[in-house]
């Protein structure tokens, strides 16, 4: 048991490691323009010069995959940031204080918690429209509750530790226990689900941008051209597969890194 | 009873809830839809007489209690794009999304408890690290990426089903039947993984409990343990999980629906909300919602059943 949780932590992080790579690559340097047009390698197969061929307007999809790889990073790496902050406030808020707020607020956030964010994101899009932006509020509210109610479980069992009853006979005031004496201690907590949290805004932004509620093209997207690939599926099948093979090893490589962070 | 009777209570109380929010949210975007309908060109005498017509000169209020008799009724208004009621535009759809998550339950159900129990039996084998490693790497598949893959084995290379060649279920049923299939499994397939990996686990945590050894010494057979005491308690947990995919199961739909070209909620969704037609995207948000908070109830009911002591 032990030595497949160790095999599942190292290729977990080397998979993570190959992602943060890919973006960095995809930050700096591609090795064709993502956008730019070659007439002359429509639908192009597999070659040196485009090791994972070219899309129906002749563009590198192996520029297009890394592009689309930092998108999703960026993307995701926002949405977490979004549900962590404001899932941490309304949690420690909650978890600390109690009383007819925590109440309300929880009651909530199991409203929204019950529906999948896809759904919510899709309701978001329909009131503001889509684009980079708005998928990012959109898929971030969505996140909020899950990192809300986790921080918050937390913080109650934190709560009546002795030595938080012992810091508050010394004087110290709330924001002082909060800051000084709860927060740090989440910090394994919040590790674990800030991996999980970006296994799940991943997938949900490649199925956004899948649904044509992403970035907007011509720029790339991991989601859009595996639809956009769609179209050519009988003839040239593998412009859908190289795409749609780096969001399953992005997902594994978080799935993998949170199953063994959460154990530990 | 009396719990089912509190539980529905609840129900009923989000659902009105989730209805305020979404009317409201809707209501509350700048812009005329009337002004959008006849375009920018129109002269203002048309777009008051259009407005007075789609009921926008009333205040929100008003328009508001009009709205939620209607849907109490089932009658959701008059769509903006398309020149007939909601409702009817939508009957067809429910009812194709629905067969399509209902066939999605039943698959993942029906392969899920077997592999779980299999692979808890043989807990450790070689067949075992197999299948968890398969499970492990389906589970990352994003159902919209196996759809495409399904299409491409089952469409393109054995010729089972012809990709984009839907058949409505009023025509024919079996054929419908035989479409859905793929999409079906392609929702089926990452919840399969998850429901069959969280079973093996929560028998072989089971199984170490001291109720578990006492069976054993009063001379049980192993298949008795298991299927009489192990089984039965290893299964609260995947119910509870189960109960939760049901609601991603829904939403999954809206995706796979697409890679399929099936023209269910999630096809006419899309296509609302880029050409902004509310009363629409409303009436599926809360048709959606009433799926998902009465997946819950009925998880609930059937938890409580299982487990009397539990009040969630």
């Amino acid at each position: 048991m032990d030595r497949t949780k160790k095999l599942k932590f190292i290729i977990g992080l080397s998979i993570t490691g190959l992602i943060a790579l890919m973006t960095i690559i995809g930050i700096v340097k591609t090795p064709y323009d993502p956008c730019a047009m070659d007439g002359a390698a429509k639908l192009a197969g597999i070659s040196l010069k485009h090791p994972f061929g070219c899309d129906q307007f002749g563009r590198d999809i192996l520029s297009r995959v890394l592009v689309g790889v930092r998108e999703t990073m960026l993307i995701s790496a926002c949405v977490v940031f979004i549900g962590v902050f404001f899932g941490t406030v309304l949690g420690t808020i909650t978890g600390y204080f109690g009383g007819w707020l925590d109440e309300i607020l929880m009651r909530l956030n199991d409203a929204v918690l019950a529906f999948p964010s896809v759904l919510l994101a899709l309701v978001v899009i329909g009131l503001y429209g889509s684009g980079r932006y708005q998928l990012i509020a959109a898929l971030g509210i969505a996140f909020v509750p899950s990192f809300a109610r986790i921080v918050r479980g937390e913080v109650l069992k934190i709560r009546n530790l002795d030595y938080i009853q012992a810091v508050r006979l010394y004087g110290a005031s709330h924001l002082r226990i909060i800051v000084v004496h709860i927060l740090p201690n989440l910090k394994t907590v919040l590790l674990s689900s800030i991996i999980i949290g970006f296994n799940n805004a991943v997938l949900a932004e490649a199925g956004m941008s899948y649904l044509g509620m992403g970035v907007a093209p011509p720029a790339p997207s991991l989601g859009r051209m595996l639809s956009e690939a769609q179209a050519y599926i009988f003839s040239n099948p593998l412009t859908a597969i190289f795409p749609g093979i780096v969001i399953v090893i992005m997902i594994l490589g978080f799935s993998l890194l949170g199953d063994t962070v959460k154990k530990n | 009873m009396k719990y089912a009777l509190k539980k529905t209570a609840t129900m009923i109380i989000t659902l009105f809830f989730v209805s305020v929010l979404v009317f409201f949210s809707f209501s509350l975007i700048p812009g005329n839809p009337a002004i959008s309908k006849l375009g920018t060109e129109a002269t203002p005498e048309r777009i008051e007489a259009l407005s007075h017509e789609m009921g926008l000169d009333k205040p929100v209020t008003q328009r508001f209690t009009e709205w939620i008799f209607g849907v109490i009724r089932g009658d959701f208004g008059k769509s903006y794009s398309y020149s007939q009621s909601v409702t009817s535009l939508l009957s067809d759809k429910i009812k194709t999304t629905l067969l399509l998550s209902f066939m999605a339950i039943i698959i993942c159900t029906v392969i899920s408890i077997p592999l779980g129990i299999f692979m808890a039996r043989k807990s450790d084998s070689k067949l075992d690290i197999a299948l968890s490693t398969i499970n492990q790497i389906i589970m990352a598949v994003p159902s919209f990426f196996s759809g495409i893959i399904l299409t491409l084995i089952f469409g393109v290379a054995f010729k089972l089903f012809t990709p984009g060649a839907y058949v409505s279920y009023k025509t024919n049923l079996l054929g419908c039947l035989g479409y859905l299939f793929f999409p079906a499994l392609a929702i089926a397939l990452p919840k399969i993984s998850m429901v069959s990996k969280l079973l093996k686990d929560t028998v072989l945590k089971e199984s170490e409990k001291e109720y578990v050894r006492t069976a054993y010494s009063r001379g049980n057979r192993t298949k008795a343990v298991f299927y009489g005491h192990v089984l039965g308690n290893a299964l609260i947990p995947v119910i509870t999980f189960m109960g939760m995919t049901f609601a991603d199961i829904i939403a999954g739909s809206i995706i796979v629906e697409q890679v399929f070209s099936v023209p269910g909620l999630g096809r006419i969704l899309l296509s609302s909300i880029s050409g902004r037609d509310y009363p629409v995207i409303e009436a599926i948000i809360l048709l959606l919602a009433f799926f998902v908070v009465l997946s819950n109830l009925i998880v609930d009911l059937l938890y409580h059943k299982f487990d009397p002591r539990i009040h969630v």
